[in-house]
């Protein structure tokens, strides 16, 4: 697989004043590579540095040391700005702030229009966007008036409208119910599965990175953990040490096992664990 | 409650006006106002009162809507006529009483001036019932292209126009999050003289213009990252099309205003 987003070295921190140092560097010398048509979950606890790597992908902030690059473009590159943004679409925390247009269509449409796409593409794009995250029958709307989960399902269909090669979601499912939080997950995982759209998903649910190829744990801005769910959630106490929680299902394999059960490591959700306890049960039998 | 709030005070129907381009619209509401302020007799006004009921008519937008959007404009309505009765003179002296003087000129003055007014306003009531909001800024930031030879950047002002449009009902409630916030901090905002009323405003105004600013860097953000760059290279989804309707209303209006200049110079002026 062809590597996509590259950190080489990566160094950065915010500045009071574009001029100043950085008070205190938020990410701190990363190296990572993320493959083309991966889904990656980035973990951390607040304040970890996780959101300031969404951006780094993105071009809203180039790092000061190292270099970040996106499909072989670098990012501190400001001619290629427009190539890179068309490339990674990005759906920010709070969908409020990124809403444009006042009708959700003419929202959808912005994207689109500012590539400078035709017309009639724009509306077939639109409608196809609309569609694919169920949001079609509400295409007259006026935003304010969508509920949360709705107002985040327009922010990714106004990413989907662009045509991205990658999607990064700075913690997509904040503030939404859970059954917000499926429906959006769902869309995420078919983006990836059906379209071969790389996907950066920041977040701090545990069942939600679960469902990603690969994890990466993020703590002080650097590193901690990087691997598949099943390698990452096995390291209980290193997790635990970082503020972060494992599946619930694996914690409780976890005491299980303490406790003498012949349970295997690598169990993350509920149904895998009830079904290796079924077929221990049915051995004894 | 928020809800509620539609932007601007379009009328959801589906009729021939709804339907006009809001070019066409914004220059029918132009030759609308200049044909308001040229009738001079009787006979004029009454064929620009025709035209108003007629595009009323087929607006399709309830009478009781216009009736609404006249109701504050009424108390200026009969001022402007009383000052006009009082203050113009005239030979034809109908009515004299110590220092007051009523002649037929002022009585006529205050009557156009009076169907004047409600009908400018019920004709500038068509164009904000029957176009969405978003669609008169389109066709504003098309009908001043033109400027562009002036190095004016008319689409960033119409997208100015756009976004303000699109952020009222975000910052209303935003304003009701603040208010709420504060009364739970024990803010009295209700009661008190009109000074301490004003000074309580004070905390719910701060906090609104500091979240403001967030808002609009936040949105400039999200604007960048959707690739936006200016109005240079950018192309539109919903394209306006002046269609033969459009044309053939230009038209009776262009005859209206015609109409109402021979009138004028046929009957001549009564005032």
């Amino acid at each position: 697989m062809k590597n996509y987003i590259e950190f080489k070295n990566v160094t950065f921190g915010y500045a009071d004043d574009i001029d100043e140092a950085p008070v205190e560097n938020v990410i701190r010398n990363m190296s990572l590579t993320i493959e083309k048509g991966d889904f990656v979950a980035v973990l951390g606890h607040n304040g970890c540095g996780k959101s300031t790597m969404a951006k780094l992908c993105n071009a809203i902030v180039t790092p000061q040391q190292g270099k970040v690059f996106v499909d072989g473009i670098d990012t501190g590159d400001e001619e290629r700005l427009f190539d890179i943004r068309r490339k990674v679409g990005m759906v920010f925390q709070n969908p409020d702030n990124q809403i444009v247009a006042t009708i959700v269509e003419d929202d959808v449409a912005f994207g689109p229009e500012n590539l400078g796409v035709e017309p009639k593409e724009i509306r077939r794009r639109v409608d196809e966007a609309l569609k694919q995250v169920e949001m079609y029958d509400f295409r007259h709307f006026e935003p304010h008036k969508l509920s949360g989960c709705q107002k985040k399902m327009v922010a990714i269909a106004v990413i989907i409208a662009m045509k991205p090669e990658c999607i990064v979601l700075d913690e997509p499912t904040a503030m939404l119910d859970p059954r917000g939080r499926q429906e959006v997950m769902k869309t995420i995982r078919m983006l990836n599965e059906e379209f071969g759209i790389t996907v950066v998903l920041i977040t701090h649910y545990m069942d939600e990175a679960v469902k990603a190829n690969r994890v990466i744990v993020v703590d002080e801005g650097r590193i901690l953990l990087d691997g598949a769910p099943k390698e990452v959630f096995t390291n209980i106490e290193t997790l635990k040490k970082t503020g972060l929680d494992v599946p619930e299902a694996t914690e409780l394999t976890d005491m299980l096992i303490k406790r003498g059960l012949n349970l295997s490591h690598d169990i993350l959700t509920i149904d895998e664990l009830v079904n290796s306890i079924v077929s221990i049960t049915e051995d004894k039998n | 409650m928020i809800s509620d709030i539609t932007i601007g005070q379009y009328y959801k129907e589906n009729s021939i006006v709804h339907r006009l381009d809001p070019r066409a619209k914004i220059i029918l509401t132009v030759m609308f106002i200049a044909m308001i302020f040229m009738c001079k007799n009787f006979l004029s006004l009454a064929l620009m009162i025709v035209f108003v009921i007629f595009s009323v008519i087929l607006s399709k937008v309830p009478v009781v809507m216009f009736l609404r959007s006249l109701k504050p404009i009424l108390p200026i309505v009969i001022f402007t006529a009383i000052l006009n009765v009082l203050y113009i003179g005239g030979e034809n002296i109908i009515f004299e009483w110590k220092f007051i003087k009523i002649t037929s000129d002022g009585i006529l003055t205050a009557v156009f001036m009076a169907v004047r007014i409600i009908c400018l306003i019920v004709a500038s009531s068509i164009l904000t019932y029957t176009t969405v909001p978003t669609m008169l800024t389109d066709a504003i930031e098309k009908l001043l292209s033109p400027l562009k030879l002036f190095h004016i950047s008319v689409h960033s002002l119409a997208m100015m126009m756009t976004l303000a449009l699109r952020f009222i009902p975000t910052l209303i409630e935003e304003i009701e999050k603040i208010t709420n916030a504060q009364k739970a901090r024990g803010a009295d905002l209700e009661s008190g003289k009109l000074l301490e009323r004003i000074k309580a405003i004070i905390p719910i105004i701060i906090p609104l213009f500091v979240s403001s600013f967030k808002k609009a860097d936040d949105l400039a953000f999200a604007m960048s990252c959707r690739c936006y760059t200016g109005g240079d290279g950018r192309t539109r989804m919903k394209q306006m099309k002046m269609k033969a309707s459009d044309f053939v209303s230009l038209l009776i209006f262009a005859l209206g205003i015609a109409g109402v200049v021979l009138l004028n110079i046929y009957f001549g002026a009564v005032i």
